[in-house]
Formats: structure tokens, sequence, C-alpha cells
């Protein structure tokens, strides 16, 4: 889709992402996902009165980190009360920072060449969850709802881009690539689904050329597919109802992902009133050149370089193996893929093991890089088919033993040549005709021959050696 | 006798923690009703500690330095498990599941807290009207306040219903109370005491402190509640200071600077006490001069406008969500609304009012932002004055206690009252009251030492040198 | 006299979730417009330059090592809830989303 002709669209992206940290930003509860509700609450993260905030030092290195890898200035920041009364924020107000955040101005790449701008990445608490009774489980029409604390405190890092992208595509490119940028920090897991990252995107148009129009807000779109849908509909909506003469409202749309629209949430008659002051419970934050560079030396390379290494390693990649890089990179599997490189081993079977086999495995460290590259070679050598090779890969992952012992507890060993040459010579007995027919030039006749050997070995034949067989029997 | 004293009789196993409490609880029970000092008394858990104490002794351990001394904690201070409501409405009920620090080092040093008292509503009033539950009476006048908002600790302290007591200071929450009730009140430096489990009023400007009848008893407390907590991020990073042992050090060789714009407008009779406590100091060795700083005349207004803001931000989470009070209603703002609504006084609301309007957009610079910067010339000031001297004097309040309802139409005569005290507050510096002749109807006078931040040794030692010509020990 | 009028007291009331009968506007509006009043004090004064202060000390960088402490017993959590569901704070409807 595209707009009509002479219409632009102009997208700037606020990106939330919770930290990997242990415990929440303040307190010392976990902060883990999927607890029972209320159970990882203390004083400090229920608001309980007379408690006190003391910053996570985790934290701060995290969002140093991002900082670094997004290229912004980190500099002294101050903490804010951002205060509104919300059912799901124990104190009713939010801990954030405002005039002064800890990272501003930087930059990100995007791999069509094109740089979106950083505004700034700051740090701030995420609020609790509510369960909303009635009314579908949509906030509209609830008649009650249900509040969990476990996630309210746990530490955030807001990073907004400058209104830098023109298209759905390119905003969808920044926030994929953000999240690669994220996960490659260690500070987030980019768990869209479970709302550990979470997007709101402005949209406006504008006729080329033209100052920019009246933005509108979407609120909370948890996956990249209905961030690039919802910026589709919103900027559509908006050059509709210009083209019709309207007025665009500045407002804050909802998408529904099942309708495919956005609809208003809420209109910003006058701007939130937020009345936001220094938190006076917290102090300044004031990283010193030792600080910046001890999270400078943590941080590994970015995903844009660790992709052009992969890339690197093949002639030409085709789309579905750029794709397979981007997983890789995401979960930083990458280093099956070099291993298996170096001993020789087909790039693009490599990819796409990594990519299927390995990426839905939560912890991949029981298969050795070596393991990986073993069974690899196996299968380019024609020892084990692809789906057995997908089968021991599996049974490695679960910790089943070396390579060998898989392969011999899976029976996937090869036939020895003596046995093979029986059991060929058997078959051919048992079907003369095709046999003379082969022996006449008829070649198509070797895969008969091979599918019977397959059949009567459960697939034990190594292919190849079938072939040379009946070649020197010929 | 003293506190030390007490302390001293237990840890000596010549007197018992449960005599100590029951002759504690004997006291409150006679005069609670009248003057309406506790609103709990934690019997069963003072009986409990004072056991715990006395089996320490038994054993031949040492309960620490107030072994068995009972105390009286300012109602806006959590203690688990026992009622806390800040004197409001809101939060009646409700059981802290955790305790302030500075509860957590009086048991670790024996100390026996016998219950909660009154104060003004979250802190904000000068006399304990504000409570919902009723004001606490003066005990040497009961038609008078005590003072505020700590009036219930610093009568418990007055009326010997226990030695010591804690109380928190804002705006001269501590110093008035114990002005009016003629004890002894400190303001510590900002940071000296964890504000961990203080109910906030107005974050930057909290201090908890202690109340004692004597000078010695005051510093022998805040040298236990003092001292760096790292579960309160404004804690000064140092250990507790040492008090008692410079206690007699005397003021020969200090300068003493006496402040005019902080008698201006006190009682003639307040002004007279205040100059002659000077004259005591000089008669000890101490040089003095007489001082003008102009910008404590701007304290108040910044007061004002500060304290409000960070209280209505402070007392937004009093929603009907997670804890005391809710009012029904038939979406959660309405229930938000209902209850607040129901659940703060007059004055309160008047706070969160007066500080939502100040940080609201449009009016932020003109209030909120000017009075920091008015909070920065007050620093400024002070930090001028104490280049001329080593410590300031002057009266803690305009008058001695007055009577009930005096003031409580007319919320900008009661915050007057707090107008020799503010200043100390807003420099985050220290400063105690403690009293020195008699006024009007015979009431207790108290006069004010102000120094800068850390200078509680010092204070303390001019605190003792004026108590000792007073009460000629 | 500060220029405060009924309708900004019934707008920040509003804001700080009270509700204010028709007298208790009156007596407010004039109550905090004496405050206000008194605070003029501070407005004619010419402090440009001066940096504000909201912090008495400058202490920096207070943090805290990122380890687990325990968390408060599910029931003593909810036990402080005015009304509660499936282990949760219950609370009537809510008509927005947050901002
Ligand atoms: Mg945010
Ligand atoms: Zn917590």
């Amino acid at each position: 889709m595209t707009l009509a002709d002479g219409w632009e669209m102009v997208i700037g992206l606020e990106v939330h992402t919770e930290l990997r940290t242990a415990t929440k930003m303040f307190c010392g509860c976990a902060n883990t996902f999927g607890a029972e509700p209320n159970t990882n609450v203390c004083p400090v993260c229920l608001g309980l009165p007379g408690s006190l905030p003391v910053l996570n030092v985790r934290a701060v290195d995290m969002a140093m980190a991002i900082g670094t890898a997004l290229n912004c200035t980190i500099q002294r920041s101050t903490f804010h009360r951002k205060n509104y009364f919300y059912p799901d924020m124990p104190k009713d107000y939010q801990i954030s920072q405002y005039d002064l955040p800890i990272n501003a101005n930087g930059f990100l790449d995007l791999s069509d060449a094109t740089r979106v701008s950083i505004e700034r990445a700051h740090l701030e608490e995420d609020t609790g969850k509510s369960t909303h009774l009635g009314g579908g489980g949509r906030i509209h029409g609830a008649d009650r709802s249900l509040v969990d604390y476990n996630r309210s405190g746990v530490p955030l890092v807001e990073i907004v881009s400058g209104p830098d992208m023109r298209s759905a595509a390119q905003a969808r490119r920044y926030a994929s690539e953000l999240r690669a940028v994220l996960i490659a920090t260690g500070a987030s897991d980019g768990r869209m689904e479970e709302g550990s990252m979470r997007i709101d995107a402005n949209v406006s148009v504008r006729r080329s050329g033209e100052p920019f129009g009246t933005r509108c807000e979407i609120k909370n779109l948890n996956s990249l597919r209905s961030l690039y849908h919802a910026i589709e509909f919103e900027a559509q909506r908006q050059v509709a109802l210009l083209e019709d003469g309207g007025v665009v409202r500045q407002e804050t749309r909802h998408w529904d992902e099942n309708v495919g629209a956005t609809s208003t949430m809420r209109v910003k008659e006058e701007a939130e009133d937020y009345r936001y002051f220094r938190e006076p419970d917290l102090v300044d934050l004031a990283p010193d050149d030792a600080w910046r560079a001890r999270v400078s030396a943590g941080l590994g390379p970015l995903p844009a370089q660790r992709r052009a290494e992969l890339l690197a390693l093949l002639a030409t990649a085709t789309p579905a193996q750029r794709d397979a890089i981007d997983v890789v990179i995401d979960l930083g599997l990458e280093r099956y893929v070099h291993a298996a490189s170096s001993a020789g081993v087909d790039v693009g079977v490599a990819l796409s093991r990594v990519a299927n086999e390995l990426a839905g495995v939560d912890d991949v460290s029981r298969l050795s890089t070596g393991a990986f590259t073993e069974t690899l070679a196996m299968e380019t050598r024609g020892e084990l088919s692809a789906t057995q090779a997908k089968a021991v890969l599996a049974d490695l992952l679960r910790g089943d033993g070396d390579v060998s012992a898989v392969v011999a507890a899976r029976g996937f060993e090869q036939l020895s040549g003596a046995s093979l040459a029986e059991t060929i010579t058997s078959l051919i007995e048992s079907n003369p005709d095709e046999w003379r027919r082969y022996c006449a030039g008829d070649d198509k006749l070797a895969q008969f021959f091979i599918g019977l050997v397959m059949r009567e070995t459960r697939g034990r034949a190594n292919g190849r050696a079938v072939v040379s067989d009946l070649e020197a029997r010929r | 006798m003293s506190a030390r004293e007490l302390a001293e009789a237990v840890r000596r196993g010549e007197r018992t923690a449960q005599s100590l409490l029951e002759a504690s609880l004997r006291a409150i029970d006679e005069r609670n009703d009248e003057l309406h000092v506790f609103l709990h008394v934690d019997e069963p858990g003072a009986r409990a500690a004072a056991r715990l104490v006395d089996d320490r002794v038994a054993r031949g351990e040492d309960p620490g330095r107030l072994a068995g001394v009972p105390i009286a904690l300012k109602d806006n201070l959590c203690q688990t498990g026992v009622p806390t409501t800040c004197s409001s409405r809101i939060l009646e009920g409700w059981r802290p599941p955790y305790s302030a620090t500075v509860i957590d080092r009086l048991i670790g040093a024996g100390a026996v807290p016998v219950g909660k008292t009154n104060l003004d509503e979250f802190a904000m009033g000068s006399s304990t009207e504000t409570s919902a539950f009723g004001p606490t009476r003066n005990p040497l006048d009961p038609t008078r306040v005590p003072g505020g908002s700590s009036g219930g600790s610093a009568a418990s302290v007055a009326a010997g219903m226990t030695p010591l007591a804690l109380g928190s200071d804002t705006g001269g929450s501590i110093r008035q109370p114990a002005a009016l009730c003629g004890i002894v009140g400190v303001k510590p430096t900002y940071g000296m005491v964890s504000r961990y489990g203080l109910i906030a009023f107005a974050s930057s400007l909290d201090q908890i402190g202690p109340f004692a009848a004597d000078v010695a008893d005051a510093a022998l407390l805040l040298e236990v509640i003092a001292g760096h907590d790292p579960m309160d991020s404004t804690s000064l990073p140092e250990p507790a200071p040492d008090l008692l042992a410079h206690l007699d050090d005397g003021v020969a060789g200090r300068r003493v600077g006496l402040v005019r714009e902080l008698l201006d407008g006190a009682d003639p009779e307040i002004v007279a006490a205040v100059e002659r406590a000077t004259g005591v100091l000089r008669d000890a060795g101490a040089t003095v001069v007489e001082l003008s700083i102009p910008e404590l005349r701007l304290g108040l207004s910044a007061y004002y406008l500060i304290a409000p803001a960070e209280a209505s931000s402070n007392l937004a989470r009093y929603d009907g969500v997670r804890y005391g009070l809710r009012v029904d209603g038939d979406d959660v703002t309405a229930m938000n609304e209902a209850t607040r609504t129901a659940g703060f006084g007059a004055e309160v609301k008047r706070r969160i009012m007066l500080g939502t309007y100040a940080l609201s957009a449009g009016y932020y610079d003109a209030y909120y932002g000017q009075a920091l910067k008015v909070r920065t010339q007050m620093i400024e000031a002070f930090r001028r004055a104490y280049q001329r001297v080593d410590l300031l004097i002057g009266a803690t309040t305009p008058s001695v206690a007055f009577p009930f309802g005096s003031k409580t139409n007319d919320p900008m005569a009661m915050y007057l009252s707090d107008v020799f005290t503010i200043p100390t507050n807003l420099a985050g510096e220290a400063a105690l009251s403690l009293p020195f002749g008699r006024g009007e109807a015979d009431l207790p006078i108290g006069v004010q030492l102000l120094g800068p931040g850390r200078s509680e040794p010092l204070l303390f030692a001019a605190a003792r040198v004026l108590e000792r010509v007073e009460r000629g020990s | 006299m500060s220029d405060l009028t009924r309708d900004e007291v019934a707008h920040v009331a509003r804001l700080a979730r009270l509700r204010l009968t028709e007298s208790e506007l009156d007596l407010f509006t004039s109550q905090l417009a004496q405050v206000l009043d008194h605070a003029a004090d501070m407005g004619s004064l010419d402090l440009v330059d001066v940096e504000p202060t909201a912090h008495p000390f400058g202490l920096i960088n207070v943090v805290r090592d990122d380890v687990v402490r325990p968390s408060l017993s599910h029931d003593a959590v909810l036990a402080m809830a005015p009304d509660v569901e499936d282990g949760r704070f219950a609370v009537p409807r809510i008509m927005g989303e947050a901002p």
C-alpha cells in the first residue's frame, strides 16, 4: 500500500523496553514474568506510605549500554515524578526522567542506509497490570478490574526517535533493528508478545515539502506486524480525512488487531497536566568516565556488524537466508554458523538449521558448537539425511549425549559396505526386469533401486553409496 | 530520672524494663483521656519488648543504650502490625507490614515503643488541631495547644508519660511543640536520620528527630537513630555523630549570631528570653554578634509552596485501591474522589490544592519554580552567615502556647507560627529548641539554636550551657 | 489580590481527585488566594540567574546492588486491600486507558 499521490507519512516511535535485571528498579523484589499475582511486591513497589526508592545500579548499567549502542550522549540526569491517577500505578505518580534523561541525541542506522535520530532514551518504572472483568476482557465495557502489582516498578528504558521515518515499512525496519540492538546489549529479551517491548507510534501525514501535520499517537503496538498495519491504516485514514476537507485532531488512538483499524482512545483537548517535578526521594545520577568505560567495554559487537560478518560467509544471500540471519543475530547464535563455516559445512544449511532447529529452544547450552558442526558435516557427507540431522540436533539440545551416541541410539548409523552389498544383491535378484533395463542404460531406474534399498534399510543407507555400488555392478 | 539513668539502671539490673513500662502505662492511663496524647497504646507489643530486654539482662547480655526506656512514636512512623494513621481517616485501621528504620534501631538499642501519638493530620498543622481524631491538650495548660504537628509526642514527654519520644519536623513540627511544651526538641541535619518508614509529608524537608526532657537525653536518642541507611537514598553516607562525647565542650571561643529576623514579631518576653540566653553564652566565653539575614523573611512563602507541592504528590497514593479507606463509586475515578473527599480533612485538602496548583501547567514557574530559587537564596544566605559565626540563636516561636481555636479559622495566622523554624528545613540544616524562661501565663519559652549541616555536636554543647544555667545543674 | 479564580480551584480539585462543595469552593478560593498573596513577596524578586534547589544536599549516584530481597507475603499484601478478588486488588470499572 502507498499513500495517494503527493502525500507523505511522518512517523516517530516511542519504544518502551523492560530491562532484564534480577530485581526491580527501586526495590529488591524479583523482576520476573509470569509469577502468581501480587507475590513479587514489597512496601516500595506497592507504594506503601513511608517507603522510599533506591535505584538499581544494574538498571543504570543497562540504560547506559543502550545509550552507548544507540550512539547517545550519556549525561548527568535527574528523576522526576509524573503525576496522574491510575489504579495500576501504586504511588499515583511514575518515577521517570524528564528534562535531563540519561541518554540523549543518538541515532540508529538502518539496513536501507537511512539514519533515524534518537532524541532520548530514559529510565522509568513500569506500572502494574490490570485484568478487566466483563466487556470481553477489554477495558471498555468492563464491570470491574483486578490489579496485579508484580510488574509495578520493573525498570524500563523509553527510547524516543525523531520523526524521521517516512513509511510503515521503514518504521518496522527501525523497530526490528532497535529490537536486535536491545537484545544484543543484553538489556532486553525483546519479547513483544509478553509485553517486554511495547511501541507507541506517532503518525502524521503531509503533502510533500509541507510542514508536519497534526499527529496521532497509536498506543501499545505489540508486534511488528501490528506496527506496520496500524501505521498504514492510520496514514490512509488521515489522508482520506484531509482530502475530504477535514482536519486531523490530535488524539491518542487504539489499534484493534481484529478489526484492522485504529479508533479514538482519548482526545487531547488540552495537554495532559502531569505536574512534573524533581523526585525528592532520589539524587542525581552522574556517571563518571570510568563508569561509562566499564559499560562500553562490556558491550559486544552490535547487530549490524554481526550481520555483515554472516553475510560475508555467503556469496549471495537469498531473502530467506537474510531472514535466517536476522533470527540468528536476534538469538545471539551466530557462533554455531561461524563454527560450521570454518569446518567447511555449507553456510546456507548451517543458517537454516540454527534459525529453525535452535530458535525455539530456551537453552542451547547443551549443544556444543563442535557437536553442531559434526552433525552438519555428516549431513553434508550424506551420512545423515536432513530429517535425521534435525532429529539428532533435537536430541543433542535435550542433552542426550554426544553425536555418535545419538546417531547410534536413533539407529541412524549407515550400513557397512558388506551388508549394504548383500541387500543390493538380493534386491537385484528379486527385480530382474528392472535390473536388465538399468544395465541396458535406463539411468532412471537407479532411483527405483535406491528407493528399494532405503525401504529395506529403513533409511540407513547412504544414497550415494548405493549409486556407486549399482554403477560398479552394471 | 533521665532516660540515661533509667537505661543504666536496667542494664545494671537495678530496675526492670517491665517496671519502667508499667510506670509509663500508669502515667498514660492517668491523663490520656484528658490530654489525648496517644491514639494507640500497644500494651502487648510493649510488654513483649520489655520482657525481651529483661531476659537479655538476665542472660548477662547488654540490651543496649536505651535499655527498657519507654518511648512514644509519632503516628506517622510505620511499625509492623501496629495501627498507623497519620491522624487521618484515610489510613484508619491500616497496619503496616513493615517498620521504619528508626524503630528497628530503637528496638535494637533496647527501647520499648509504647504507642503512637497524635499529630496534625499528615503532619500538616502547628497545633495538633487538624487531627481527624481530635486535638491533643498541652499538659502544662490543657486549655491550650501543645503545638504541632508532633503535639502528641511533645505532650507525652512533657506529661511524664514517656521519657522520650520521636517526632518529625518538616517546617518546625518538632521544635515548635517542644517550645510550647517546655522540653527539648531537635531537627537534625537533613539526611542524618533515615526517613524510611516515615510517612512523607514533604520529602525534601522531612526529618525525624528526638524529644526529651533534657539535652543529654535528646543527644542519646539522636545518636541511636542517626547514621546511614541504605533504604533511604537521601541518607548521609556517614555514621551517627558523637554528641554525648562533646556535650560538655562549652562555647568558649565560639561565635554566636543573634538573628534579628528570628525575633521579629515575637512576644516581648520571648525576645527577652533569647537575649538573656545570648548573655549566658557570652558569659560562657562565646563572642556574640547581631546579624540580619533578610532572606529568612521569604522562608514562609517558599515553604508554603514547596511543602504543599511535594505533599500533593506524596498524598496521591491514598486513592482507595490498595490500603486504607475506600468509599465506593461507580467507576474508579469516582471511587478515588469519594475516598479522598471523605478521608482527608480540610487542612490536608487545602495543602493538596495549593500544591497541585503550584505545580500545574502555567503556574509552575511563577510559584514552585520561584520557590526553589528562593530556597537557593536561603541556603546561600545561611552559608554567608556561617562564614561569620559558628551558630545562630533566635526564638523558636513568636508566642507561647496559644488557646484552642485561636488560629483555626485563619490558615495564614497558623502558618505564621512556624516563621522562625521553616528556614532551617529549607536549608536542610540543623536546629534545636530548648526551654529557657517563662512567658505569658507562666508558660515555657523555647530558644532556638541553629547551625549548618552536621553541626549537631556544637548545637548540643551550646544547648547544654544554657540548660545548666537554667536548671542550676 | 491574587487573581486565582473559582474555576481554577475547581480544575485543581479535579486534578487532585477531590470533590468540593460550593461553599468549600468559595472558602478555598479565598484561603488559597491569601497564601498566594503572601507568596507575592517572592514574585517581585529578580531570580532569573538563580539555580533552583530541589535537594538540600548534592549527593549523587546513590544506588543499590541488583540483589533479590524477600518480598512481602501474599497474605500480608492482600490483608490491606479494601477489595480483593482472585489474588488481586479489585477496583470499579476504569473509564479510560492509562495516558
Ligand atoms: Mg514513558
Ligand atoms: Zn518491591
